[in-house]
C-alpha cells in the first residue's frame, strides 16, 4: 500500500483561541472581573490600607456626614465607615470562600461518585441532596447560632453544605451524560481504572459548568451571610457588610446615608459575581452568531404561478446561495445552485456531508437557521391549486419528511393527535373528518393496526413505523411536493426497503414532485428518475440516473462512483497454512473504477 | 489457533419483569489473523456480544474466552488491564469515541499510560502510531474536533492498535463515514490485518461493508445466529430465509441491477407477504 499521508489542512483549524482570551473579550465579564479583583485586593489588604482602625471610635465622627476627615461619614459609634467598610470586605471574601469551597468540595465528590457508580450509591446520595433542598436553610442557619455561638466560620461551613446538593445534582447529571460516552467505554476496554478515568474523562465534562455554578454559589452565600449579619447573628463588633447594614437600618432616620454604603457593596459583588457566571456560561456555550445585517435575507424569493396546460415544470431553484457569518466575514455554503423537480418525477440530490444538499433543501423549506443568510436565488413554484397567500399554499403543497422520525414527533401527544393537529392545520376540516382520513391514511402507509397506533405515543412504536406516521403526515394535505431528507438513513436496511417501496407507491399515485436528499447512491438507483450531484456547496453534475451512473461526466461524480465498495468483491481465505491470511481481491481491486461498470 | 471462542453467551437487561434476554445462546470463534463479520439489523443483539467480548456487559450465561481471557463484566483491574493488552476495540462514532478535551497523542497514549508504560516511550510509539494510520505526525498536537470523520476513525484505529492486541472489537466502524471514506477505512484496517495478524469481530448492519473485509460471515436475527459460513456462500447462497431477504433489501448502487433486485424483493415479499410488514 502506498497510499500517501492523509492530509489534515483540507480542515479547517478550528479557532484556539482559549476560553480565557474570549471571556476577557466580553465587556460584561472583564469588568466583573476587574470588580471583583478589586474586592480581594481590598480584603486581603485591609489590615494595611484602613485609613482608621475599623474599631476606632471618635466622638468626633459620630453619625458624620462624609467630609474630609471620614470620607463616608461616620457610625452611631464614631466609628470610620471607610475603614469599616473595608474591613467588611475581608469578612465577606473569607466566607464566600468557605462556603463555596464546602458546597464545591461535597456536591462534586458526591456527585461524581453517584454519577459514576449509579445504583444504590446514586439513591442514597439523591435522597440526602432531596433532604438538604427540602430543609429551610436560614433557619438551620439560626438555629446552628443558637447551638454553637455566633462563630462566621462555623455558620459558612454549615451554609456549604447546605449549597452542596447544587453542585451534587449539576455534576450527577453530568457525569450520567459523560458515563455513557464511547470515550470513557474505549478508556474501560484501555485497562484504566475507575479513578484515573474519573480523574481524566469525566471531569473535564464538569469542570467548567462547576465554575460556573460557582459564581452564582459565591453570590448566595455572601448575600445570606449579610443576611444573617443584618439578623444580628454575627461576631459581635466584627466589621461585617451585614452588620453595617443592620446598623444604618437602626439609624435610619438620624443618618440615612449609613445604609447606602454597604449596600452599595454588597450589590455591586453579587452583581459582579452572577453577571461573571453568566458570561462563563455563555462564553462556554460558544459564540452567539452575528445577528444577520440589515439588506441579509434569510429567506429565499419564492414565486408561485399557476401551472401551465402542458408544462409539467413544478419547482425551479435558480441561482440559490446560502452563506454563514463567521468571524471574518461570511463562509459560502450553497454556491448558484439551479435545480429543477418536475410533476411526477423523483430528483436525487447526492453528496457528501458538507456538500451543501441538505441546506439546499431547507432553503427551500425556509427552515434554514437563523444565522443564515439567502445571498441570492429563485424559488418558482408551480402550483395546480387556486391562489390564497404564499405561506399557506407552499405549506400545503409543499410536504417534508425529515431524517429522524422519532425526533420529529412530539413524545407528549399520541400519534392520532399529531397527524389530525397536521391535517386540520392544512385543509380546515373537522375533527371527525380529520380523525377519518388520519386512520386512512396510516393504513395506506402500512401501518398493520391503524387504530392502535393512532391511539399510540411515539415511543411505543418502532422507527420504521415512526418514520410510516410522518410519511402519512406528509401526503396528508396532498402536497404537489415532498421534500425528503435522508428519509432511511436511520432505519435497517429491510425496513429502509419497505419505506423506499411505500415512496414510490404513493409518488406514483399521487404524481407528486419528490427531491430525495440522500448519500446513499443505492437509495438513488432504486428511487430516482434524475440526479443532482453537489460537492462543496456546487452543482457538479445533472442528468438522467442512468446517465449519471454509467456516464458519469464530472471527475467528482466518477471518483465518487468509484469509490463506492463494490458489491462482487468478496474476501475469502487464501493461505491458511501460516495462519495468515490475505485479501483474494481486495487488495488488488479494493474499489472499482465506474468506468468498468 | 483462535482469538475469540463464544459458548452459548446469553445477555439479559434490566431486571424482575423489565427483564429481557436479547441474546439467546450465541456460540462463535474467530481465528488468528481472521475476520469474522457478525451482521444483523438494529436490536439483533450484535452490540451486545460486542459488549460482551470487551467486558462491557455481564453475560447471563455462557462464557467469552478472548486470547486466553476469560472475560466477564466485573474483572478487577489487573485482570482488566491483562485483557486490554489483548483486545481493543473500534467503535461506530468517531465523535463520541474520542475525548473532546484531549489531544490525539494523549488519546494514543491513554492505552499505553494505561499498562504503566513510561512517558517517553508514550510518546515514540503516539508517533508510530499515527504513522502506521497515515496521520501526519503533527497531528499528535491537535484535538479531535478538527479532524474529519474519516481522520478521527484512524485515530480510533490507531489507539486500538496501540498496545499490538490480538482480537479487535469493530463496532459499526465505517457506518458513519461517507462512502468515498468508507473504502479507505476498510483497505487500512485490511492491511493492518495481513501485516500484524490481528483478529477482527467486524460488526455491521451492511451485507456490502461485510463482505469487503470479512473471511467468515454470521448473521443475526432477534439475538441469535441464524446462519454462519464462508462469505462468498452466505452472501450469495444463503439458506436461511431471513439472510435471503437481508440480501434483497439492500439497494445496489447500478439503476439497472437494482431493478432486478426491486422485482426480485417484490416477489419474494409476496409470496412471504404476511409476516415482513409484522415484523418491524
Amino acid at each position: 500500500m502506498t497510499e500517501p499521508m492523509v492530509p489534515i489542512s483540507t480542515v479547517p483549524t478550528v479557532e484556539r483561541a482559549g476560553l480565557w482570551r474570549r471571556l476577557i473579550g466580553r465587556p460584561v465579564a472583564s469588568i466583573s472581573l476587574a470588580v471583583l479583583a478589586i474586592w480581594v485586593l481590598l480584603a486581603v489588604l485591609s489590615p494595611w490600607i484602613t485609613p482608621y482602625s475599623p474599631d476606632a471610635t471618635s466622638l468626633d465622627a459620630t453619625n458624620a456626614a462624609p467630609n474630609a476627615v471620614n470620607w463616608l461619614g461616620g457610625d452611631r459609634s464614631g466609628r470610620d465607615i471607610l475603614s469599616r467598610l473595608i474591613a467588611g470586605a475581608g469578612d465577606a471574601l473569607e466566607s464566600t470562600l468557605i462556603a463555596t469551597a464546602v458546597a464545591i468540595a461535597i456536591g462534586v465528590t458526591a456527585g461524581l461518585v453517584a454519577g459514576y457508580y449509579g445504583r444504590a450509591i446514586d439513591s442514597i446520595a439523591s435522597w440526602v441532596a432531596n433532604i438538604l433542598i427540602a430543609l429551610p436553610g436560614v433557619i438551620i442557619l439560626i438555629a446552628l447560632y443558637a447551638a454553637v455561638g455566633s462563630s462566621t466560620r462555623i455558620a459558612m461551613v454549615a451554609l456549604g453544605v447546605l449549597l452542596a446538593p447544587n453542585f451534587f445534582r449539576l455534576t450527577r447529571g453530568l457525569v450520567i451524560g459523560v458515563r455513557n460516552e464511547l470515550y470513557v467505554d474505549a478508556a474501560r476496554v484501555s485497562g484504566l481504572g475507575d479513578a484515573r478515568i474519573i480523574g481524566r474523562h469525566v471531569l473535564s465534562a464538569v469542570r467548567a459548568p462547576v465554575i460556573v455554578q460557582a459564581a452564582f454559589a459565591a453570590g448566595v452565600a455572601i448575600s445570606l451571610q449579610a443576611g444573617l449579619a443584618f439578623l444580628g447573628l454575627s461576631e459581635n463588633n466584627k466589621a461585617s457588610w451585614g452588620a453595617m447594614l443592620q446598623e444604618g437600618f437602626a439609624n435610619l432616620y438620624i443618618a440615612p446615608l449609613q445604609i447606602v454604603w454597604p449596600g452599595l457593596a454588597l450589590g455591586i459583588v453579587v452583581s459582579a459575581l452572577v453577571l461573571l457566571g453568566n458570561a462563563l456560561r455563555d462564553t462556554l456555550e460558544g459564540a452567539r452568531p452575528r445577528p444577520r445585517r440589515r439588506g441579509e435575507s434569510g429567506r429565499l424569493r419564492r414565486v408561485i404561478d399557476p401551472a401551465e396546460e402542458g408544462d409539467d415544470a413544478l419547482l425551479t431553484l435558480s441561482g440559490l446561495s446560502v452563506a454563514y457569518p463567521t468571524r471574518k466575514g461570511t463562509t459560502t455554503v450553497v454556491d448558484d445552485v439551479s435545480l429543477e423537480v418536475r410533476r411526477g418525477e423523483i430528483v436525487g440530490l447526492v453528496g457528501e456531508s458538507g456538500s451543501g444538499k441538505t441546506q439546499t433543501a431547507f432553503s427551500v423549506l425556509g427552515l434554514l437557521p437563523e444565522e443564515a443568510i439567502v445571498t441570492s436565488g429563485v424559488l418558482t413554484f408551480r402550483t395546480r391549486r387556486p391562489r390564497s397567500g404564499t405561506v399557506r399554499l407552499l405549506g400545503r403543497s409543499v410536504a417534508y419528511i425529515p431524517q429522524e422520525p422519532m425526533s420529529n414527533l412530539d413524545p407528549t401527544f399520541t400519534i392520532g393527535a399529531q397527524l389530525m393537529y397536521g391535517i386540520r392545520a392544512a385543509t380546515g376540516r373537522s375533527r371527525a373528518q380529520a380523525r377519518r382520513e388520519a386512520l386512512a391514511l396510516l393504513e395506506r402507509v402500512g401501518i398493520p393496526d391503524p387504530a392502535r397506533t393512532f391511539a399510540s405515543y411515539p415511543h411505543q412504536i418502532s422507527g420504521g413505523m415512526a418514520q410510516r406516521v410522518l410519511i402519512a403526515g406528509a401526503v396528508a394535505s396532498d402536497p404537489e411536493l415532498l421534500i425528503a431528507d435522508e428519509p432511511t438513513t436511520a432505519l435497517d436496511v429491510t425496513v429502509q426497503a419497505e419505506i423506499l417501496a411505500l415512496l414510490h407507491g404513493l409518488q406514483k399515485e399521487r404524481d407528486m414532485g419528490v427531491l430525495l436528499v440522500t448519500h446513499n447512491f443505492g437509495v438513488v438507483a432504486d428511487l430516482c428518475d434524475r440526479v443532482v450531484v453537489m460537492r462543496q456547496g456546487r452543482v457538479v453534475e445533472t442528468g438522467t440516473t442512468i446517465d449519471v451512473f454509467q456516464r458519469p461526466r464530472a471527475e467528482y461524480t466518477k471518483e465518487l462512483l468509484g469509490a463506492i465498495l463494490d458489491v462482487d468483491v468478496v474476501r475469502e481465505r487464501v493461505d491458511s497454512e501460516e495462519g495468515r491470511v490475505a485479501a483474494a481481491e481486495s487488495s488488488a481491486a479494493g474499489t472499482k473504477g465506474a468506468g468498468s461498470r | 489457533m483462535s482469538v475469540l471462542d463464544i459458548h452459548g453467551l446469553k445477555v439479559a437487561y434490566g431486571h424482575g419483569r423489565r427483564r429481557a434476554e436479547v441474546v439467546h445462546g450465541v456460540t462463535l470463534s474467530v481465528a488468528e489473523g481472521e475476520t469474522l463479520g457478525l451482521v444483523g439489523e438494529s436490536g439483533s443483539g450484535k452490540t451486545t456480544i460486542g459488549r460482551a467480548v470487551l467486558g462491557l456487559v455481564a453475560p447471563s450465561e455462557g462464557t467469552v474466552r478472548a486470547a486466553g481471557h476469560e472475560v466477564t463484566a466485573g474483572m478487577r483491574t489487573a485482570a482488566r488491564r491483562a485483557l486490554a493488552r489483548d483486545v481493543q476495540v473500534v467503535f461506530q462514532d468517531p465523535y463520541t469515541s474520542l475525548n473532546p478535551a484531549l489531544t490525539v497523542a494523549d488519546t494514543l497514549a491513554e492505552p499505553l499510560v494505561a499498562q504503566g508504560r513510561g512517558r517517553a516511550e508514550a510518546r515514540a510509539a503516539v508517533a508510530e502510531l499515527l504513522a502506521r494510520v497515515r496521520l501526519p505526525a503533527d497531528a499528535g498536537r491537535r484535538y479531535p474536533r478538527e479532524f474529519s470523520g474519516g481522520q478521527r476513525q484512524r485515530v480510533a484505529i490507531a489507539r486500538a492498535l496501540a498496545l499490538r492486541p490480538k482480537l479487535i472489537v469493530c463496532d459499526e466502524p465505517v457506518s458513519a463515514l461517507d462512502l468515498s471514506t468508507q473504502a479507505v477505512i476498510l483497505d487500512l484496517l485490511i492491511d493492518i490485518q495481513q501485516s500484524t495478524g490481528v483478529g477482527y469481530l467486524f460488526i455491521s448492519h451492511d451485507l456490502t461493508v461485510v463482505r469487503h473485509i470479512s473471511h467468515r460471515v454470521a448473521v443475526m436475527h432477534r439475538g441469535a445466529i441464524v446462519e454462519s459460513g464462508p462469505t462468498r456462500r452466505i452472501t450469495e447462497h444463503p439458506d436461511h430465509p431471513y439472510t435471503r431477504r437481508l440480501l434483497l433489501a439492500s439497494p445496489l448502487p447500478d439503476p439497472v441491477a437494482q431493478a432486478e433486485r426491486r422485482s426480485e424483493w417484490e416477489r419474494v415479499r409476496a409470496t412471504t407477504s404476511t409476516g415482513t410488514l409484522l415484523e418491524f
